[in-house]
């Protein structure tokens, strides 16, 4: 086998040092109806070529997005990542090093991290960033529990506009460890601001809302973080294209106390939703209360400045019971992939690419709503947005795919059964999408619908 | 013949370091310090070239973003110089011996990194129609059916995000089982031992159970006597790590597993250390009710400098309906789908945990690593991990003290900090010494049942050159400790990309994040 370097020579004289006669003596604890002494009834090991051969043939059988025209978002973007970030992570040194808990031997891991906090809480507006949570629901339902903490209340407000996968991510949490949790209905045309603002009262702990919301929708959102700051709740906003941040007002602005995203815009391949990477930010004030793992700059020994974990007393592994969350793994090596692909774009980089986004999705909605039957929905939109199809949109997606083309997510996958959103279809476009696309897309849809 | 005359072909004398002149650079060869990317930037460059913007009407209204970022600008020579020099100061399992207890640092093959990337699997999209994933969920059905077959347990949930998710996500279903049976009001407490990962009480506390710590008996085991006094009507399950974090094997598990059931509870087991008996022994007849297991430890996804991990959880018959969603369904010749609402077979399950459908670039590497490695090989890297502990642990216990050192150990062999007593060093001072003898150290400090821990998992990845290698350094480590040669170890690491690190200041007064100069100026007035 070729990962084990062990010889049947090295294993005996091994023993012999042991002074035991077999692998099996070493056993000896497990009760014995439960040792195995054949292998379980699996395949039998394999070499390099004939597991690539086998899964190349799996692999085969998807359709990759690449491949197609492909216009769907919905909480995962695919952007183009340029060549130099894969490269960069795969060195073994980021690839196979552990959670920095040795910082002398870590520095490369830590500095990083302590750079990437930096690039977040600049995007997002915010003051400070954790160094990642799984993805951008798991941050969301982190950000729940935080606001509870820090209000010491337990009822947390949704916008029915919020991602169905971050709603229900809260929505376990909160049946599980019962908090109150208060969430409205889809809507399409736009997120009901003032129907928020009426439900926030003294024992709300927070109000959380997309933004861009998940059909698309920017809004500003001052007026309801002023009425959550009035009634003592914070204001959590929740992103699932953090590309956006290159063209809008950032949730720090508009008030937010704790502002969470999908980071997987940047860097990151869609691998069919995993692993991505969760973005985490709050004020100041409350960083004591964050989740997850935090990087701060120190000094070392002879003063030079160097990085560690730190405020490590909020984490499990030192408080047990009452830690701040049970995090123990975050998404270090896409947080590395998102920090380098936004060193590679930089400022201009940055802000280029989301005029680019914003500017081909805006075409895109231009054409589309001059299709016959065809109404686009969102009119203030950043590159995603909803339509109204003349027939359901499940039907068309499903028929698309079979003419090679991924047309969008129709709006009744994420919320199987709720009225008015049958014939609704979410479409993304980004810097991927080629005019030949579009063209794609278009004549598709007037085939099918 | 190149002109080699007059050439000295070994060095005139050896430098002694300290008084070497300090370079001009503030390098040293190799090692070079390297500053944050922000005060690197180089304003008017760029690493990416994108194409114009086309000609569209903005439908960003008020909500344009009015102020700059604040990013660097750097050109790509420059990035990759800046994160290649960052990465030579770090410390990975392809660098040198890992030694992390309960981490499991083993070899990450580059097969399965390859396997990942390929456009099937890597540029695929989690909301396509399913007929376009039809290979993606097919790899998912086959990663549930080797850990089905490895842990002889009947149903796998792959959504959790890392072990510690997956803990909640088992410990979710067990509350999801009680209060289907009516007694979420009754059964309140957890119990778990307190030598448990941190994870197992902060996952208990989190749902609102009250975690009691079960103590361990002399040999590092649960002590099985008062293990049963705590059993009673209010108790909802036992959270317990096998093999144990004392790296030994619960040898009372059976009667453990009997009684929890016979008080109405269920029996959680922290997989973290599943790699010590992968192909050898079965959870499921152990009588588990629920286990993660941690892919980036037992089926060796890379740990890429804390994560990304993944936990799928495996269930027994009695717990499978409250699994997390959305469910892989379906085989080869009906085809796959996705079950994503909490309806028909699903309607019990608890909901859902994470964005999409679980860590897929996860279970296409521990794909590869189990193929590769097939039934027989698992079988056989689990016994080289446990027989490399051993033969650590025969190699060490002369010189430095192993608690519970009566009979083998698994896959770690975990030493206390007696053989410390009066010399003045401590185990982070060892551990340190470590660093500068080019060795990530042990885990240290924990668990926490015994003092001064260390907790070595040397893994199946170790040739027997390096395990001897490793334990000639400890050796003489223990040794000059026990010769009064304590400065060796309270200035360690000497020869690290850094001295110790004042994590007190970092704590006081942290700084999270780098500010521009004039920002810190202004904040300082």
């Amino acid at each position: 086998m070729r990962y084990l370097p062990l010889t049947d020579h090295d294993r005996s004289d091994m023993l012999a040092t042991i002074g035991a006669k077999a692998i099996e003596d070493l056993f000896v604890d497990v009760p014995n109806a439960a040792l195995l002494d054949t292998p379980v009834d699996l395949p039998k090991a394999q070499g390099e070529m004939a597991v690539e051969r086998a899964l190349g043939r799996i692999a085969a059988k998807n359709v990759s997005a690449g491949s197609v025209p492909s216009f769907i978002g919905a909480g995962a973007y695919r952007h183009h990542v340029p060549a130099t970030v894969d490269y960069l992570i795969q060195r073994g040194e980021f690839l196979t090093a552990y959670t920095p808990y040795q910082p002398e031997i870590a520095q490369g891991t830590l500095q990083v991290l302590f750079e990437f906090q930096t690039q977040v809480a600049l995007l997002l507006g915010m003051d400070v960033a954790n160094a990642s949570m799984y993805d951008g629901a798991t941050s969301a339902a982190e950000a729940a529990l935080m606001a509870n903490r820090v209000t010491r209340r337990e009822s947390i407000i949704a916008s029915g506009n919020l991602h169905p996968h971050y709603r229900d991510s809260i929505g376990t949490l909160a049946e599980q460890t019962g908090f109150g949790f208060d969430t409205g209905a889809p809507s399409p045309t736009g997120p009901d601001i003032d129907a928020l603002i009426a439900k926030i009262d003294k024992t709300t702990s927070a109000v959380i809302v997309q933004y861009p919301d998940a059909f698309g929708h920017i809004t500003d959102l001052t007026p309801l973080a002023d009425a959550a700051h009035a009634a003592g709740a914070l204001m959590i906003v929740a992103t699932t294209e953090i590309a956006s941040m290159g063209a809008l007002t950032p949730p720090g602005e508009m008030g937010a106390d704790i502002a969470v995203a999908e980071g997987q815009s940047f860097g990151n391949p869609l691998n069919f939703g995993g692993p991505h990477v969760g973005l985490f930010a709050c004020r100041e004030k409350l960083t004591r209360q964050m989740p997850g793992r935090l990087c701060g700059e120190t000094v070392d020994a002879e003063g030079v400045r160097g990085f560690v974990l730190t405020l490590s007393t909020r984490e499990q592994h030192i408080r047990r019971a009452k830690a701040t969350s049970n995090i123990c793994t975050n998404s270090g090596l896409c947080a590395l992939a998102f920090s380098i692909h936004m060193s590679l774009l930089g400022e201009a980089g940055v802000t280029g690419l989301a005029a680019l986004n914003h500017a081909r999705a805006s075409q895109a909605a231009e054409r589309l709503n001059a299709m016959d039957g065809v109404d686009v929905l969102t009119p203030a939109f950043f590159n995603e947005f909803a339509v109204r199809l003349p027939k359901p949109a499940a039907t068309v997606v499903e028929a698309a795919a079979a003419k090679d083309v991924l047309a969008g997510v129709p709006a009744s996958r994420l919320w199987p059964g709720v009225d008015g959103l049958e014939n609704v279809l979410l479409v993304a476009v980004t810097e991927t999408n080629t005019d030949e696309d579009l063209d794609a897309l278009i004549s598709v849809l007037g085939e099918i619908a | 013949m190149m002109n080699n005359e007059g050439r000295p072909t070994r060095p005139a004398a050896a430098n002694d370091a300290s008084s070497a002149p300090d370079t001009f650079s503030g390098a040293r060869a190799l090692e070079q310090h390297e500053p944050l990317i922000f005060e690197r930037s180089n304003p008017g460059t760029v690493g990416v070239d994108l194409p114009d913007a086309p000609d569209a009407p903005s439908r960003l209204g008020t909500l344009a973003r009015k102020g700059a970022l604040g990013l660097p600008e750097l050109s790509e020579p420059q990035v990759v110089r800046h994160y290649t020099r960052l990465s030579r100061m770090n410390y990975g399992i392809d660098t040198g011996l890992f030694p992390l207890g309960s981490c499991t640092m083993k070899h990450n093959p580059r097969l399965n990194e390859r396997m990942a990337r390929l456009p099937g699997f890597a540029d695929l999209h989690p909301m396509q129609p399913v007929s376009t994933v039809q290979g993606a969920l097919e790899v998912m059905q086959q990663v549930k059916h080797w850990l089905s077959v490895l842990t002889g347990m009947p149903a796998v949930a792959l959504p959790p995000g890392a072990g510690a998710h997956g803990e909640l996500c088992g410990m979710m279903a067990i509350k999801s089982a009680i209060e289907a049976r009516g007694e979420g009001d009754r059964r309140r407490r957890v119990l778990a031992p307190a030598s448990a990962h941190g994870t197992n009480p902060a996952t208990a506390a989190m749902l609102g159970f009250t975690v009691d710590e079960i103590p361990e008996n002399e040999r590092g085991r649960v002590d099985l006597k008062a293990f049963e006094e705590k059993l009673g009507p209010d108790v909802a399950g036992i959270m317990l790590t096998n093999p144990n974090t004392c790296g030994v094997f619960e040898t009372d598990i059976k009667a453990i597993a009997d009684a929890i059931h016979a008080a109405g509870g269920y029996f959680y087991c922290d997989g973290a250390n599943f790699n010590a008996i992968v192909g050898r022994v079965r959870p499921g007849d152990l009588g588990v009710d629920a286990m993660h297991i941690n892919l980036h430890k037992t089926f060796s996804t890379p740990h890429g400098g804390g994560g990304p991990g993944s936990g799928p959880v495996v269930f027994s018959e009695a717990l499978a309906p409250f699994a997390p969603l959305p469910w892989v369904t379906g085989d080869g010749d009906s085809g796959y789908d996705l079950k994503e609402e909490a309806s028909g077979d699903a309607a019990e399950s608890f909901g859902r945990m994470k964005g999409f459908h679980g860590q897929m670039g996860m279970f296409v590497r521990a794909l590869a690593y189990m193929m590769s490695h097939g039934s027989d090989g698992l079988m056989q890297a689990s016994g080289d991990a446990v027989l490399s502990a051993n033969y650590l642990k025969a190699r060490l216990e002369d010189v430095m003290s192993a608690p519970y050192g009566d009979g083998p150990c698994m896959h770690e062999a975990l030493f206390d900090d007696t053989f410390l007593n009066g010399t003045g060093v401590t185990t982070l001072d060892f551990a340190k010494a470590m660093i500068d003898e080019g060795y990530h150290p042990m885990t240290m400090y924990f668990p926490l049942v015994v003092h001064g821990a260390m907790l070595i998992e040397p893994t199946e990845s170790e040739s027997k050159e390096a395990l001897d290698r490793f334990a000639d350094t400890l050796r003489f480590l223990a040794e000059q400790a026990k010769a009064g040669d304590t400065e060796r170890f309270i200035q360690a690491p000497r020869y690290a990309p850094r001295r110790r690190l004042d994590e007190t200041q970092a704590a006081r007064k942290p700084i999270l994040r780098w500010k521009p100069e004039a920002a810190t100026a202004e904040a300082a007035e």
